[in-house]
């Protein structure tokens, strides 16, 4: 590869970032798509892998007598401290990784060259897996109130739209078209979710062009119709998910909000969610605090307020709220905008149908609801993920605030969502990725110009094939909590800070053990008894029967409790080693056992790898063995010493 | 009775009870030497029983002739009582103001309460120290129990039997006793099985600014040692703190005279400071403001999480000595009766399987905290409401109970008990009609007779249907020592206890019951499935094809 000018560096050490004096030493490779660093401690085979597509800074530090520092910081939040022997080859890697890590064009991304081993019939179905169109029937659409419209079929009305959208029954071509020259982006009002109860609808748009006095009658009636399409209201909500003061600003702008006068009976409200750069500068903050290096709890609890983040999460939450209390409990229709209508719209929507309808609450309908409301309508991923080498302005978490709330209201409602944490970060950590086609691109438009659905892999039919890994064993479809409207508290003491995404990867600071995943195991063997008790039953009934003559061919299967079931709960085996309680006095290292330790159980090597994979990023141990594919030299025989690998590397 | 002439009334009909997450309930209002009782006397509704004792402090607003008392709980719980008649809601006021808080505590509610149950194991008896000795002595003969507290005069707020060196005899005891706090010489804490690496605690010695030496002392923490050992004495105060004491006697063990010994000192703080943490925690979860920045800036300024972290760290750091280092270990601060304990205690849960079993916590709350005198009548006089001038009052076992909730979170299949043993422990240290927290030391305990006159919280604990109650469903007996984490990310708020009143834990605690009943049908089909296995091989047995050899 023309960019990689040093495929492998020797002698690298990789920093521990909670006590930096357990160090790794192995050999750093860069490969076209992976950063990878393999430790040669004697007998273990530790690797560590990052998806370029991750990598978010580069950063070179001053170099000192043991090395040239390098630190990575990635999307999905895992920082990696390596040092390396010379200068010379810390620069190397750093512009290395800096050009691999911004790629200029798309068809630089990673998605159009993961190839796993799936053949063409089933890549193709893959993206057939999951479609919007059946999301609306389920809604009950098109009917008497709401039509499919195809007036956005080239994306000539707005290009930021999906080509399918469904409008108010009465609303005709020319009242949409009038509205959409009306609105920021030709982001006319449509619908983004509709309530077969009561009729009530979330529709969405951009901002008005109404400046100090504008108006649009077409725009008027496009409202008008909306509310016409609920029958049994008299009057709807128009939500500007702004703060006051942005929207006035705006209008200077000749953009802004509308005048309660202009429409007929509409009841204007903002609602103070801050904009993407508020949002990127909060987070920033909030990851700094995350990777203090052994901060009190002051330091930590300051910086979390100072950095605003949980107070946005609480508006973005609060937000939804106000959506789904207007069309669940008093059955009026709600017309949301921003600006352009694809960021806090974005959220505020999904947001509100998670509390809303159950169905966004199970691991096929959070992928819809992702698909409707996020990809379909064009919110910028691209973009604000910056997945190639553009403006930094553009970048916000806005997807991770929305991630967040669903994670917030799974901490309130543990028994009301079919999956659980791992779902959620999995998905986020793919939207970053540039594994699959998703994301790539902002709006539908592009996406089809860049043949994602011909020439990529979709995450959602991936994430349905290991869905095993993905259920939250405390859900029933038939429990009072999965049923109908969510109502949260959103006290400021409900929020938490999200420490399964934020420090993903510093897992010492991780409960050792996970109630979730041994409920999960018990619930694997609770269906295996359930076949034995079948079988046994059958094979009674059967002897009952053949009493006394025929001999018993089978034997029964002596049960025992399977210690693969319950292996999996019991986390503690991966070493629970003290942290680095001493501030740095004692004299022997903290936490390395001087020797072979009887409390610890020593770590088969399989399981010390799996511990590793989920260090690196989560790409690669989650695609499993098809994404191995494409690294063919080092999966076929990861057992292999480093060295022999390195012509592999060098010739990829 | 002589509660009779400080109750001015002692019913009022018609008074209205507001309680958290409970329908309002209108009835009648009862004033008894011991508690606060409404009842609407209809079957349906909830009486409420109040203990006086577990009223913190109680305000009084009228409006009209109508009078609303707030009453305020040492569980951290707020009620509302709206009475009817300006002169009986000042009378009961006064009354509830007078009944909870008696000084003397031989009026105490235990001294009166007579057990409804049956006492399967009388609790006073469960955890002698001569038991505790016996189990040490499986293990190793380098300790001997000694007498030389019988009549607690060497040490008041030491029990009579103490566990020291073998070879140190009651005369060195008695030296060295008068060269620490309050006579709080070292003794056994912990014995380490693994390593036969001991923990110790003990009150300061008491150096003064001229550097007072005891031979005596010095000697009988050596003898802890192994030949050519180190062992480290973790001092829970900053080394100014320690400094300062020497003015008032005090002090810290010096490098000269103690060569085998390396000092470590840790910033853990004192009972005001940690009274004064508390109540402005609860202050800040009671805040009905909804703003974000308010509630972080208030539950950083109150401290509390910052305690946490520093009595689990410092805790760590002994266990770690023990455990990793293979030294020995002293632990004290000045009397070495609150942040002693709280190390010394947890660092048993981190090292301890058998701590981690309902029984273990209940005897290492005997061992650690009521026998080795922690004071818990005059900490737990109070909790974060009361009006009156603090003396005393300290949340110190509170403290610790909430690490141990916070290794719990970390290790949840690792204990046998669950969150609500660690509240009832919390609701009982500070209101009961069970004996067992009264007093400072064993010695007032025995002053008292509580043992004759009163029941033992663990009678009644000890009994199936409460055993029951109190089981952490996920437990897996775990023998490996438990490392928490103790970064500020790791470290949660305890909502258990402090967010209690404040948010309904319905969805919590339907998440709980799905829990156990995932891991109830688990075990109903394994049984289920076994004694279809039996059926079956015994069918097989019967077959004649199979009884022919």
């Amino acid at each position: 590869m023309e960019h990689i000018r040093l495929p492998k560096v020797e002698s690298v050490r990789l920093l521990d970032r909670v006590s930096p004096r357990r160090s790794r030493v192995g050999t750093l490779y860069l490969t076209a798509t992976h950063t990878i660093f393999v430790e040669n401690e004697a007998g273990v085979r530790n690797e560590t892998w990052v998806l370029h597509s991750l990598v978010c800074s580069v950063e070179k530090q001053g170099a000192s007598a043991s090395g040239c520092p390098l630190v990575i910081h990635c999307k999905n939040f895992q920082v990696l401290h390596f040092v390396l022997p010379r200068e010379r080859e810390c620069h190397d890697v750093q512009l290395s990784l800096q050009r691999l890590s911004q790629p200029e064009s798309y068809e630089e991304l990673y998605c159009f060259s993961y190839k796993p081993n799936v053949d063409e019939e089933e890549r193709r179905q893959e993206w057939d897996f999951l479609g919007l169109k059946a999301d609306y029937s389920r809604m009950g659409l098109p009917n008497s109130l709401w039509k499919l419209s195809p007036v956005n079929r080239h994306y000539k009305v707005s290009d930021t739209y999906p080509a399918d959208l469904f409008v108010p029954e009465s609303a005709t071509p020319p009242v949409i078209v009038g509205s959409s020259k009306f609105r920021s982006r030709g982001r006319f009002p449509t619908l983004s979710y509709y309530s077969k109860e009561n009729h009530a609808a979330i529709c969405r748009s951009s901002q008005p062009l109404s400046g100090f006095s504008a108006r649009c009658l077409e725009d008027e009636q496009m409202l008008e119709a909306i509310l016409r399409s609920n029958p049994r209201s008299d009057f709807m909500y128009v939500v500007d998910t702004r703060p006051k003061l942005n929207a006035i600003a705006n209008r200077a702008a000749g953009k802004g909000y509308e005048n309660e006068d202009n429409y007929s009976n509409i009841k204007f409200q903002f609602l103070g969610i801050e904009n993407i750069h508020v949002m990127r500068n909060s987070q920033q903050k909030m990851l700094e605090v995350c990777e203090l290096r052994s901060p009190s709890m002051s330091d930590f609890l300051e910086g979390l307020e100072s950095s605003g983040w949980l107070k946005h999460i609480k508006a973005v939450l609060d937000a939804g709220i106000f959506i789904a209390k207007a069309v669940a409990e008093e059955g009026v229709s709600v017309l949301v905008h921003c600006s352009d209508g694809w960021d806090r719209t974005a959220q505020v929507c999904s947001v509100a149908c998670v509390l809303l309808d159950p169905y966004y609450r199970t691991l096929r309908g959070l992928m819809v609801l992702i698909e409707k409301d996020w990809i379909s309508f064009g919110h910028k991923f691209s973009h604000r993920c910056n997945h190639l080498v553009g403006d930094p302005k553009e970048v916000s978490p806005i997807i991770d605030q929305f991630l967040e709330c669903v994670w917030q209201l799974m901490e309130q409602f543990p028994c009301a969502f079919e999956f659980n944490e791992r779902f959620l970060i999995t998905i986020h950590s793919h939207i970053y990725s540039c594994q699959y086609g998703n994301f790539i691109g902002n709006n539908q438009r592009e996406r089809i110009e860049l043949g994602l659905r011909e020439r990529t892999h979709s995450l959602w039919s991936y994430l349905w094939t290991n869905q095993a890994d993905y259920i939250n064993p405390l859900y029933r479809p038939d429990h009072s909590q999965t049923q109908g409207l969510l109502r949260p508290s959103t006290a400021p003491y409900c929020f938490k800070f999200w420490r399964g995404l934020y420090n993903r990867f510093d897992r010492g600071m991780h409960p050792r053990q996970s109630v979730e995943d041994y409920l999960s195991a018990i619930q694997e063997e609770t269906q295996q008894l359930e076949e034995q008790l079948a079988s046994h039953k059958q094979k009674i009934a059967q002897l009952e029967q053949e009493q006394g003559w025929r001999s018993v061919t089978q034997k029964a299967v002596g049960f025992d409790k399977s210690p693969t079931a319950w292996a999996r709960g019991n986390d503690l085996s991966l070493a629970n080693t003290p942290q680095d309680y001493t501030g740095g006095f004692l004299t022997s290292s903290p936490c390395q056992p001087k020797t072979p330790d009887s409390s610890l159980i020593l770590l088969p090597k399989d399981l010390n790898q799996t511990s590793e994979s989920n260090l690196s990023n989560g790409s690669d141990q989650e695609s499993g063995i098809a994404d191995l594919s494409c690294r063919s030299p080092l999966s076929e025989d990861s057992t292999r010493d480093a060295d022999s690998d390195e012509a592999a590397y060098s010739a990829a | 009775m002589e509660f009779a002439e400080l109750i001015k009334t002692p019913r009022v009909d018609g008074v209205v009870l507001h309680r958290p997450f409970m329908p309002t309930v209108e009835g009648t209002l009862c004033l008894t030497g011991h508690h606060l009782i409404l009842s609407s006397r209809q079957d349906n509704t909830e009486e409420l029983w109040l203990l006086h004792s577990n009223i913190d402090s109680i305000e009084k607003r009228f409006v009209g002739s109508l009078g609303t008392i707030i009453v305020k709980c040492k569980d951290l719980r707020v009620i509302q009582l709206d009475i009817p008649g300006m002169e009986e809601c000042l009378n009961i006021a006064s009354s509830i103001e007078a009944l909870s808080t008696l000084d003397s505590v031989s009026l105490m509610y235990p001294f009166f309460y007579r057990p409804m149950f049956e006492v399967i194991e009388d609790g006073w008896n469960s955890f002698l120290p001569e038991d505790a000795f016996k189990d040490l002595e499986s293990m190793t003969d380098e300790w001997r129990l000694s007498d030389v507290n019988k009549d607690f005069s060497v040490c008041p707020s030491y029990p009579p039997l103490v566990a020291v060196p073998k070879d140190i005899d009651d005369d060195t005891l008695r030296k060295a006793a008068t060269f620490r706090h309050s006579g709080r010489f070292p003794v056994l804490s912990y014995y380490h099985k693994k390593n036969g690496m001991v923990m110790m605690r003990s009150g300061q010695p008491l150096t003064g600014t001229n550097g007072r030496r005891c031979k005596e002392d010095e000697k009988l923490i050596n003898a802890t040692l192994r030949p050519g050992k180190r062992g480290y004495i973790i001092d829970t105060r900053t080394i100014n703190v320690a400094q300062q004491a020497k003015a008032r006697g005090g002090g810290f063990e010096s490098e000269a005279n103690y060569p085998q010994w390396r000092r470590i000192h840790k910033a853990l703080e004192r009972s005001n400071v940690l009274q004064e943490s508390l109540i402005k925690l609860v202050e800040a979860c009671n805040d009905q403001s909804h703003s974000m920045d308010r509630w972080l800036s208030k539950l950083e300024a109150s401290s509390w999480q910052t305690h946490v972290k520093e009595i689990l760290t410092t805790a760590c750091l002994a266990a770690q000595c023990i455990d990793r280092e293979g030294a020995s270990v002293l632990v004290h601060g000045t009397e070495g009766t609150d942040s002693t304990l709280q190390v010394t205690s947890l660092a048993q849960i981190i090292l301890d399987p058998a701590c981690r079993t309902i029984r273990g916590f209940q005897g290492l709350v005997e061992r650690e905290w009521l026998q080795a005198g922690h004071p818990f009548q005059q900490r737990c006089a109070q909790s974060a409401y009361s009006n009156s001038k603090p003396r005393q009052e300290s949340p110190v076992f509170l403290l610790f109970l909430d690490c141990v909730w916070q290794i719990l979170r970390q290790f949840p299949c690792s204990f046998e008990f669950s969150e609500s043993f660690l509240v009832l422990l919390f609701e009982h240290a500070y209101a009961s009609q069970f004996g067992t927290f009264l007093g400072n030391s064993t010695a007032e305990r025995t002053r008292l007779s509580l043992p004759e006159k009163t029941v033992s919280l663990w009678s009644w604990v000890n009994r199936p249907q409460e055993l029951e109650r109190l089981t952490n469903p996920l437990y897996e007996a775990n023998s490996l020592v438990i490392w928490p984490s103790v970064a500020p990310q790791s470290l949660l708020l305890w909502e258990g206890v402090f967010l209690r009143w404040n948010r309904s834990s319905r969805c919590l605690d339907e998440a709980y019951e799905e829990m156990v009943h995932i891991i109830e049908y688990n075990k109903e089909l394994q049984n289920k499935v076994n004694s279809l296995r039996r059926q079956l091989a015994q069918l097989e047995t019967e077959d004649p094809l199979l009884q022919t050899p």
